[in-house]
């Protein structure tokens, strides 16, 4: 028994348990990921998985389960077991399936599948790698050792359904390139990376410019040095930008709001950044990393701004922590297939500024061009943010120096209000883009 | 399901229909072209998870995976496919797609004979698991624990408590005809307190477990002790002023502060980035790379740990593994694959998260062991510091040792003693560096109470780690107070 057949067969056995309403998940993936170190193969891996996931309702309460054995035996057994476990979970008001005129009638089609292409085959894929890794090596002669390179492709199908008559299903396709090279220098050492990442194979970054972009960065950070502690303006590059992001989103979704877990309670309609800041969620971009027709609990994705020039407009909801909240969902609730939904944004983007990146560093007379963070410094109950940053120092509007061991810290309420300028440099690798962005002035801990 | 337990090596061969015989068919295919060694990982987990919030035993759930996995490895090179169907036919074909790395034609490595299993130790045996005890007494558990803490101060807003546990039972064959089979429980229990003072709001996390019966939680009531933990740390926070910024002397207390060893010494000493010579520890065995008052140690054998293991993930039996001593590098953390090619022997740490995961090396207890100093005279020898008891999570750039961790409670150290408390804050350091550093080294040595996980390239593995009260005369204070 296959797909919807299995989930029909299911929902009707949840019934026949005595379930009042139920959800099923079907989610199977294959993948190769395939690597190369300093020219020669390192890795090839294959797999094939799928899992199987529900969500049972007896009235005011629920459990959840997954399984990976399809048998419709065991899957029968399954269901009555977890019907089972739902009745001992304690009977909870706001607990239940989204209100049923809110699942779409048709899907729109996102193109999430590459039309031309699956999984890469194996000589080909470790070929891109080889290109990619070689292209590095052989740009300067500081780089002297590597991590490797791997070239990954995935496929995977998603089938949802519920006993109110809801189901859908969509299938993608991923393809990644990455390369990490060590740059060596005396006795200093220092990698980097820089991958590409796509929906269609045809549309990743040609090989060997990721891997040269990946050397550039390793060799820009050799002889970092530390640097005295102070107050001073911080530039993040993009990538870094879209973490401070992603942190917002976070602030902003359901479950942190009604748990009292997120510095952004009570700010719904407030200005919670600088007017120069409209932060977007969007599950309905076309071939988009974080796209799907439908969310974890069945209803449509949607475009909203969660941060409108610099106003909190929306915050990201499932069903259940928008009964909590006294709102509507917003179509982000998120699923890994034996838990209970909880939030996330899809495409999430800062909209791009006017400035070119090479402007917002030339405006900064001392300070720090910030291209990795490490840690989790982010106290997202209040806000508090300290964490070890490596970077390139600034002087004069230019990048002087590299610098390492130090930390930035602020608090994200102040951080958001203080983004001075936003650049035009918007360019999609994930599911989270940003331009460049410069904050006003933050702590600089380091000698 | 008693019978599972008693013989894990058994549990596979009748639960998927396997036999000895078709283990030795499926190894020779996978050895069919020119390839050192291979291995068939067998996985079946069971595991469920309960929580509460706003008072409310809402959530339950269980889940059931199990796999293969079948690694071929020629020279550095891994082939690696798995399935999620245990079945003959679909091992043939992982074989197949894993031998695909070893791509010449050559002679057949020999025929592969499956003996007996080998000895196990027995960290955790255990009467029960804690999956057998049920729902109602755990969801039980939880509600008290809620009560506890909301009638323990009239600031408490919100109290998150949530009980995991899982039994794996695995089961790896190798080309070397050794079989190695074994039932791993693991638990924990975690309580999170939010706390709000008019506008002011703060949060404490506290939790523990390990592979323990669920009794262990109710033995001295541990479970009362980690929901007031958490609570108090949330308190504390409510008095916390801006964290300084800067270098200064840090002295970290016993216990998960060892977090620091994981982070600045434990990764950069795992074989794989030392092989490659991408660690900023390469090459340093017998060198001086830390003060003679450390010995750090990693120990996969300690009974009923979170991070202990009766063998690791290919087999090989777990180990004490002396990484430093008296501030000389003797030791790197090894699997089977980098200690062939290091041609030393293998340790014990070849780990993966599941059957969808290759091993690679890494930690499970790491700690420092004990000094001589009461915490009293540490802290009471520091003019100015940073006095940092909790931290949330940590890591580390291997290739230029650059490592942080940051604290979650910390106070200020004036004139000895300690006195306000600090909002957290990122430490940062230099992990060949940074226990050159350390002065003073207490008579305290603890382990944390079972809460660590490690992450490394997405595989996500339980740990532990440990410290006695430790001073640094000097790491980076990532505060906003400058």
């Amino acid at each position: 028994m296959e797909g919807l057949e299995l989930a029909q067969m299911a929902l009707s056995e949840a019934s026949r348990n005595g379930a009042t309403a139920a959800e099923i998940l079907i989610v199977s993936a294959e993948s190769l990921a395939a690597g190369v170190r300093l020219g020669e193969v390192e890795k090839l891996k294959s797999s094939r998985e799928r899992r199987l996931g529900l969500r049972i309702f007896t009235g005011q309460s629920s459990a959840t389960a997954s399984t990976a054995d399809f048998e419709p035996a065991s899957v029968a057994g399954f269901v009555a077991s977890t019907v089972a476990l739902a009745r001992l979970t304690a009977s909870d008001p706001w607990s239940g399936l989204p209100d049923r005129t809110l699942h779409p009638r048709d899907l729109v089609e996102l193109e999430l599948s590459d039309p031309n292409h699956r999984i890469i085959e194996a000589d080909k894929a470790l070929g891109l790698a080889r290109v990619a890794e070689a292209a590095a090596l052989k740009l300067d002669p500081r780089i002297k050792n590597s991590e490797g390179a791997e070239f990954d492709s995935g496929f995977y199908r998603v089938l949802f359904a519920n006993s109110q008559g809801f189901s859908g299903e969509y299938a993608g396709t991923s393809y990644s390139l990455s390369v990490v090279p060590i740059a060596q220098n005396g006795g200093s050492m220092q990698r980097d990376y820089w991958y590409t990442a796509n929906r269609r194979y045809d549309q990743l970054e040609d090989p060997e410019s990721v891997g040269l972009t990946a050397a550039r960065r390793a060799l820009r950070r050799l002889g970092a040095r530390k640097i005295k502690t102070s107050r001073a303006p911080v530039v993040l590059d993009p990538d870094i930008a879209g973490g401070l992001i992603r942190s917002m989103a976070g602030a902003a979704s359901g479950p942190s709001l009604y748990r009292g877990a997120s510095f952004l309670i009570g700010k719904l309609g407030t200005q919670v950044a600088s007017p120069n800041v409209t932060i977007i969620d969007d599950g309905t971009i076309v071939g988009g990393l974080g796209s799907k027709p439908f969310d974890g609990e069945g209803l449509k994705t949607s475009r909203k701004a969660i941060v409108e020039n610099g106003v909190l407009a929306t915050y990201l909801l499932d069903t259940y922590s928008a009964r909590k909240l006294k709102l509507a969902p917003t179509g982000n609730a998120a699923r890994s297939v034996g838990e209970s939904p909880t939030v996330s944004p899809a495409n999430l983007y800062l909209q791009a500024g006017p400035y070119p990146p090479e402007e917002i560093i030339r405006s900064v007379k001392q300070g720090l061009y910030v291209t990795e963070l490490i840690g989790f410094g982010i106290n997202m109950v209040t806000g508090d943010y300290s964490r070890g940053a490596g970077g390139m120092w600034i002087e004069n509007g230019e990048l002087a120096y590299p610098v390492q061991e130090i930390t930035i810290a602020g608090n994200l309420k102040d951080m958001f209000q203080s983004i001075e300028m936003v650049g035009n440099d918007l360019h999609w690798r994930s599911a989270t883009a940003a331009p460049t962005i410069k904050i006003a002035e933050m702590t600089i801990a380091g000698e | 399901m008693a019978n599972e337990v008693q013989a894990p090596d058994q549990f596979f061969l009748t639960r998927f229909g396997m036999s000895e015989r078709a283990f030795e068919r499926i190894l020779d295919t996978a050895l069919e072209r020119k390839a050192d060694y291979a291995d068939l990982y067998f996985e079946y987990r069971d595991a469920e998870s309960i929580s509460l919030e706003e008072s409310m035993v809402n959530r339950t759930s269980k889940s059931v995976s199990h796999g293969v996995g079948v690694r071929v490895c020629a020279e550095d090179r891994t082939g690696y496919a798995y399935s999620d169907e245990v079945t003959i036919d679909r091992m043939k074909l992982a074989a197949e797609a894993a031998r695909a790395i070893a791509d010449q034609r050559g002679d057949r490595a020999g025929v592969v004979q499956v003996g007996q299993p080998a000895a196990r130790q027995s960290l955790y045996e255990l009467k029960t698991t804690p999956l057998d005890v049920p729902v109602e007494e755990k969801a039980r558990l939880l509600s008290e624990i809620d009560k506890i803490v909301r009638a323990s101060d009239p600031r408490v807003k919100n109290v998150m408590a949530s009980f995991a546990a899982e039994r794996k039972i695995v089961m790896i064959v190798n080309s070397e005809g050794r079989i190695a089979a074994d039932i791993q429980p693991l638990c924990r229990l975690n309580v999170s307190v939010i706390v709000e003072d008019g506008t002011n709001r703060q949060v404490g996390t506290f939790g523990g477990g390990g592979r323990v019966e669920y009794s262990y939680l109710l033995e001295g009531e541990r479970w009362k002790q980690y929901a007031l933990e958490a609570a108090r740390q949330a308190l504390v926070n409510l008095d916390a002023v801006d964290a300084p910024a800067g270098e200064m002397v840090v002295v970290l207390a016993h216990g998960w502060p060892g977090i620091l060893l994981h982070e600045a010494i434990g990764h950069g000493l795992e074989g794989d980035f030392n092989r490659k010579g991408v660690s900023a520890f390469t090459n340093r065995i017998g060198q001086q790379v830390a003060s003679p008052l450390c010995t750090v140690i990693d120990d996969g054998t300690i009974a009923n740990r979170r991070g202990s293991l009766n063998v690791d993930d290919e087999g090989t039996p777990t180990s004490r593994t002396v990484l430093i001593e008296k501030g000389i590098l003797r030791g790197y953390l090894q699997d089977t694959l980098n200690a062939r090619l290091m041609k030393t022997a293998p340790t014990g740490n070849g780990r993966r998260e599941s059957f969808a995961h290759t091993p690679m090396p890494r930690m499970t207890n790491t700690f420092m062991l004990a000094g001589e100093s009461t915490p009293e005279e540490i802290i009471g020898s520091v003019k100015h510091g940073l006095y940092a008891v909790s931290f949330g999570g940590g890591q580390v750039d291997i290739t230029n040792g650059k490592f942080v961790f940051s604290a979650s409670e910390a106070y200020l150290i004036e004139d000895g003693h300690v006195t306000r408390p600090v909002k957290g804050a990122t430490l940062i350091g230099d992990g060949p560096d940074v226990l050159t550093r350390v002065s003073m080294v207490g008579n305290d040595l603890e382990l944390d109470s079972g809460i660590g996980t490690c992450g490394k390239d997405g595989q996500s593995v339980p740990v532990g780690v440990g410290l006695p009260t430790t001073r640094i005369d000097g790491i980076t204070v990532g505060g906003t107070h400058a």
